[in-house]
């Protein structure tokens, strides 16, 4: 799997001659091609404008931006936003709620589709197959609206789950306004929804695997479980590490909409995030050069623990992005 | 072959866990339509799984279908969806198709260009500024334009169309045909799998958005379905509702009814269109996985 693809027909202009024959060259290219040129036009202006503009405009985080003078003439301040931030009461906070979040979703969220996969394969009819399967991918396609009304219902104090907890000698409580159990409910409902969907291509992967394999794993005597372990596993591990990949490299920004939905005020100490707190400061607050200076800290951490996964996969396996 | 008693006991397991997985995924669902239909005060005296609805009415049906709100938030959505999703399918083809070609100069200047945005944003805030700053807050706009292109959906498509053999174009080439013409008559028709798979993603992403929209609409009239929905099931305020219907006070116990009722107009249009869609979804999957 790769991401880019280097071409050989695309090697820099002018790397062999003079920048004037370079400029011909493309000026050559971009008569000739006029129409892809073209059909790359609206694309190429929403890049332009919605994220290499938005990239401009984060430098209002070095700002003390104000609307009324605007981004380029509101006057610089440097790294105060960010010293504020790292220096506030909040930043701990967030930074340990993202990432206790995101560890136990990666924890727990990551190897559940795997493990349905694997169960699914051992499954001989295929009708059964088929209709566990359709049944587990719908809640994916549910809004996170419905399914966040779901999830304030269920655990409202006269709630399905209080009737459940009550049933095995619990008492009754708004369980959504107790900070110690956000992440919980925020982690296990998110296993929930997706657990189907992120098997499908676990079994995409799974499907690829050698009959033959398991024909000698069997004449070796090997069990089921055997099999699973030795068989099954080592053939997904490559989808295995690209997807763990990927999910590292967006450690710092997932469930946000779900956050922002379920949050409240007696639940910030656990719940609340970096972007939770960038929507909050930012949107509600309008306090727009401190909050871009947190988003862009996000966008950075972000950036690196990507490309240390990368390099990391590299490393320990042959599969990397790039 | 026969079985093993090793084998049985590791099948039954398997089918138990397996099935036990499928009713705790759909049981909310069950509940949630149950609920809709029964009586409110039996169902607020109610307590524990529900196997039937208690005491049919349908009253709560009537004061949702019949609600405003719900009615336009329906209307914005089906028109964010349509005009949306065609937007994105159309730009997000062109640009992939221009991408595929070979012998394009920029053309890997350009998808650099545009996979660094995958790794790096300006963020929510001069994102906001900007939607702002264009004059585009309470307008179609808002909601369209700033996801214009998914670029892992641009990735996509362009793979798509870079595995579709050369040797038609050529010969399409030979006849005459221009880009346009290659990319309308040749690639596009062989495409239809992974198009119908963009109108899949960007379809059900138009539907189930409401962050936008909070941001960027403070008309109610315009909101999309899914941020009218916000009010009354997060918020709690399905008061404002009954009041907007004349409808006195009856308390706590039809409001639950009322919650229930509107996720199930919310839900089933979803649950309608799902079993066409779902033979596109391993596809898409795939599509996106194995060569993204």
């Amino acid at each position: 799997m790769e991401i880019t693809r280097k071409d050989a027909s695309a090697e820099a202009p002018g790397s062999r001659s003079s920048l004037a024959a370079g400029i011909d060259i493309l000026r050559k290219d971009l008569l000739r091609n006029k129409y892809i040129y073209l059909m790359m036009l609206p694309g190429f202006l929403y890049y332009i404008v919605f994220h290499y503009i938005p990239m401009y405009g984060a430098t209002i985080a070095f700002k003390q931006f104000t609307p009324a003078a605007g981004i380029w003439d509101s006057p610089w301040v440097g790294f105060k936003h960010f010293q504020d931030f790292f220096k506030s009461y909040y930043f701990w906070r967030i930074i340990k709620n993202t990432l206790l979040i995101n560890l136990y979703s990666l924890l727990f969220g990551f190897p559940a589709p795997i493990l349905l996969a694997l169960l699914l394969n051992e499954v001989r009819k295929m009708w059964f197959k088929k209709t566990v399967q359709t049944l587990t991918y719908l809640p994916h396609f549910v809004s996170v609206m419905i399914i966040c009304g779901l999830i304030v219902d269920f655990t409202s104090k006269n709630g399905l789950i209080n009737d459940i907890i009550v049933w095995f000698g619990g008492t009754r409580d708004n369980l959504l306004m107790k900070a110690e159990l956000f992440r919980t409910i925020f982690v296990s409902s998110g296993i929930w929804q997706e657990i189907g969907w992120g098997s499908i291509i676990y079994l995409a992967a799974l499907s690829g695997i050698d009959q033959e394999l398991y024909d000698a794993a069997n004449i070796d005597g090997a069990g089921r479980f055997r099999q699973i372990l030795s068989v099954t596993l080592p053939g997904i591990m490559p989808t295995i590490i690209i997807l763990l990949i990927l999910r590292i490299g967006h450690m710092m920004d997932v469930g946000f909409e779900k956050i922002i939905l379920l949050y409240n005020p007696s639940t910030y100490e656990t719940a609340d995030v970096i972007s939770s707190f960038v929507y909050r400061k930012g949107i509600v607050d309008a306090n727009y050069s401190y909050s871009s200076a947190i988003g862009l800290f996000n966008s950075l951490i972000n950036f690196v623990l990507l490309i240390g996964a990368n390099k990391l996969s590299k490393k320990f396996s042959d599969s990397s992005l790039w | 072959m026969k079985r093993s008693v090793g084998e049985i006991v590791f099948d039954t397991a398997n089918a138990i866990i397996l099935c036990a997985l499928t009713v705790a995924t759909l049981y909310p669902f069950l509940y949630v339509a149950f609920a809709s239909v029964s009586s409110p005060t039996e169902l607020s005296g109610h307590h524990g799984l529900l196997l039937a609805p208690i005491g049919i009415q349908w009253e709560a049906y009537k004061l949702v279908l019949q609600n405003p709100l719900i009615l336009s938030g329906y209307k914005n959505t089906l028109i964010y969806v349509s005009v949306g999703t065609t937007l994105n399918v159309i730009v997000t083809a062109l640009m992939a198709y221009a991408l595929s070609r070979k012998g394009v100069l920029l053309r890997n200047h350009i998808m650099m260009f545009i996979v660094f945005t995958m790794f790096f944003g300006g963020g929510l805030i001069p994102t906001y500024l900007l939607v702002k700053g264009m004059g585009m807050l309470n307008s179609i706009g808002a909601m369209v334009l700033p996801g214009l292109i998914g670029t892992m959906n641009l990735i996509i498509m362009r793979t798509y169309f870079q595995g579709i053999p050369e040797a038609l174009e050529e010969s399409a080439r030979l006849d005459g045909a221009g880009d346009w013409v290659i990319l309308f008559r040749i690639i596009l028709p062989l495409s239809m799998p992974v198009i119908s798979v963009m109108i899949l993603y960007y379809g059900v992403g138009h539907w189930n958005a409401w962050f936008n929209a909070s941001i960027y609409l403070n008309k109610s009239e315009l909101f999309p379905l899914q941020l009218v929905l916000r009010n009354i099931l997060i918020a709690n305020s399905t008061d404002d509702m009954m009041v907007t219907l004349g409808v006195n006070q009856k308390g706590q116990d039809m409001s639950e009814v009322i919650k229930y009722t509107t996720i199930m107009v919310a839900t089933v249009p979803v649950l309608i269109v799902y079993p066409f869609l779902q033979k596109y979804f391993a596809k898409g999957v795939m599509i996106g996985a194995i060569k993204g």
